[in-house]
């Protein structure tokens, strides 16, 4: 298996100098979701149980709910979001011209409340910004994720890819370790997927409820015992950007289940 | 505690005391020893194993005490690509979580106890 995929890899070198040794060809790359049993797959498929689609409603009311002190609402600026959303969560993290550097859809969100409804930004993992980013990303399900194309966002997608490929923490692995090179094994039991970042921010049957991807990212550093980045940090939206560009063309599914 | 690489082996043992095959076969299938998250072995009761690495079953047949001590002390000796944590280091490391800092992840009496359990597994 590892060495039919070095083989893959190889051949595929030629035609896309880009992949290093032991990266996944674009044609094998699969979500987590082929990982998954069927009870949990159901549960992803049909919206009426899907718990990720509660929170979906919440940020439907919050896009229309005036705030701040400019008493705004998304939609006085944004409109309908089926069709002004529609593909943005699928192009997050972007980059930032007047920040120069890239903003994850999260960060996005806040930049709106302080810059445009003068409102308190959101902290990280409460319910009211998970709400609002499973709703805009509700909107891209199915679309084709294409973060990362931007000229200006290479460097970080470089420095994500190097976060990915670092061994790190007292037991010394690497996303690369877990996520390229054995996935489709077993750790303790269970699945290791790609680690493919289709599906955030997503319910985890684990967590009993929605979390995004840093929180994810958070977990597997603490997992190999390293010292988790903060939220927001410049290294986890880095690490989100090369997650995005190695995803480029897989169709977005958020808010997904996971086990 | 210095150790000395002779070969594939460090001959000499960790510490003054024997290792206890007991407490060994109880730190291999604990969770936080971390063995079982990637070994499976011959551990009936252990439900969730992992299957990244070699079954253990077997391993006293083909390693000797000093071999397995310089697996565990430091599996990169054998193997630079390993994804087996080194369970007696504490250098050349990456972004240590704060309550791991500067700790091995075993100390030397639970190795000289996992190795006094591994030799044991034979068939
Ligand atoms: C020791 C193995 C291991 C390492 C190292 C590791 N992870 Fe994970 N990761 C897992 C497991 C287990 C899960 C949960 C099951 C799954 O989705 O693979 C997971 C889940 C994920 C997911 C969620 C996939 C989904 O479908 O929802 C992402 C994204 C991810 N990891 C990225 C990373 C990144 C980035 C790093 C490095 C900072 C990393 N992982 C390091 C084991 C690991
Ligand atoms: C993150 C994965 C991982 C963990 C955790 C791990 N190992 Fe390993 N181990 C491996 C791999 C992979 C090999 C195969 C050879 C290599 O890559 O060096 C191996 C090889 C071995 C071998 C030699 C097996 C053979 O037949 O060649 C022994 C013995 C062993 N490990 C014992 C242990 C013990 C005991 C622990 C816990 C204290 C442990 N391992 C933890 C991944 C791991």
């Amino acid at each position: 298996m590892i060495f039919g995929r070095a083989i893959a890899a190889t051949i595929l070198l030629v035609v896309a100098p880009a992949l290093l040794a032991g990266e996944i060809p674009p044609d094998a790359r699969r979500s987590g979701y082929s990982f998954m049993g069927p009870d949990t797959r159901a549960m992803q498929d049909d919206d009426t149980s899907n718990p990720g689609m509660l929170f979906v409603l919440d940020g439907e009311a919050l896009w229309a709910k005036k705030t701040g002190n400019l008493d705004k609402a998304c939609a006085d600026c944004h409109g309908d979001a089926t069709t002004s959303m529609k593909g943005v969560a699928a192009r997050y993290p972007a980059f930032d011209k007047a920040l120069a550097r890239p903003v994850t859809l999260d960060q996005r969100i806040n930049l709106c409340r302080t810059n445009h409804q003068q409102a308190a930004a959101l902290p990280y993992e409460s319910r009211d910004l998970l709400a609002l980013s499973a709703f805009i990303a509700h909107q891209s399900r199915g679309v084709a994720i294409t973060a990362g194309d931007d000229p200006e966002l290479k460097p970080f997608v470089a420095q994500g890819r190097d976060l990915f490929m670092q061994r790190e923490g007292q037991l010394n692995l690497a996303c690369t370790s877990c996520h390229d090179d054995n996935f489709d094994k077993r750790l303790a039991g269970a699945p290791i997927t790609q680690g493919q970042p289709t599906g955030y921010p997503l319910y985890r049957l684990e967590w009993q409820t929605l979390g995004s991807i840093e929180r994810r990212l958070r977990s597997c550093m603490t997992g190999v015992r390293a010292q988790a980045y903060d939220y927001g940090s410049p290294e986890l939206v880095a690490l989100e950007l090369f997650l995005m560009s190695r995803a480029r063309g897989m169709p977005m599914e958020a808010p997904a289940v996971r086990p | 505690m210095p150790y000395k690489i002779i070969g594939d082996t460090i001959p000499k043992p960790l510490t003054g005391a024997p290792g206890d095959p007991v407490r060994g076969r109880a730190l291999v299938v604990a969770r936080t020893t971390t063995c079982i998250l990637c070994h499976s072995g011959p551990f009936p009761e252990v439900k969730f194993q992992g299957d990244l690495a070699p079954d253990l079953t077997g391993t006293g047949n083909w390693w000797s005490a000093g071999q397995l001590r310089l697996r565990l002390v430091d599996a990169s000796r054998y193997n630079p690509q390993t994804i087996m944590p080194s369970y007696y280091r504490n250098d050349g490391l990456v972004r240590v979580g704060r309550n791991f800092a500067g700790k091995p992840i075993l100390s030397a009496a639970e190795i000289e106890d996992i190795v006094a359990f591994l030799v044991t597994l034979r068939d």
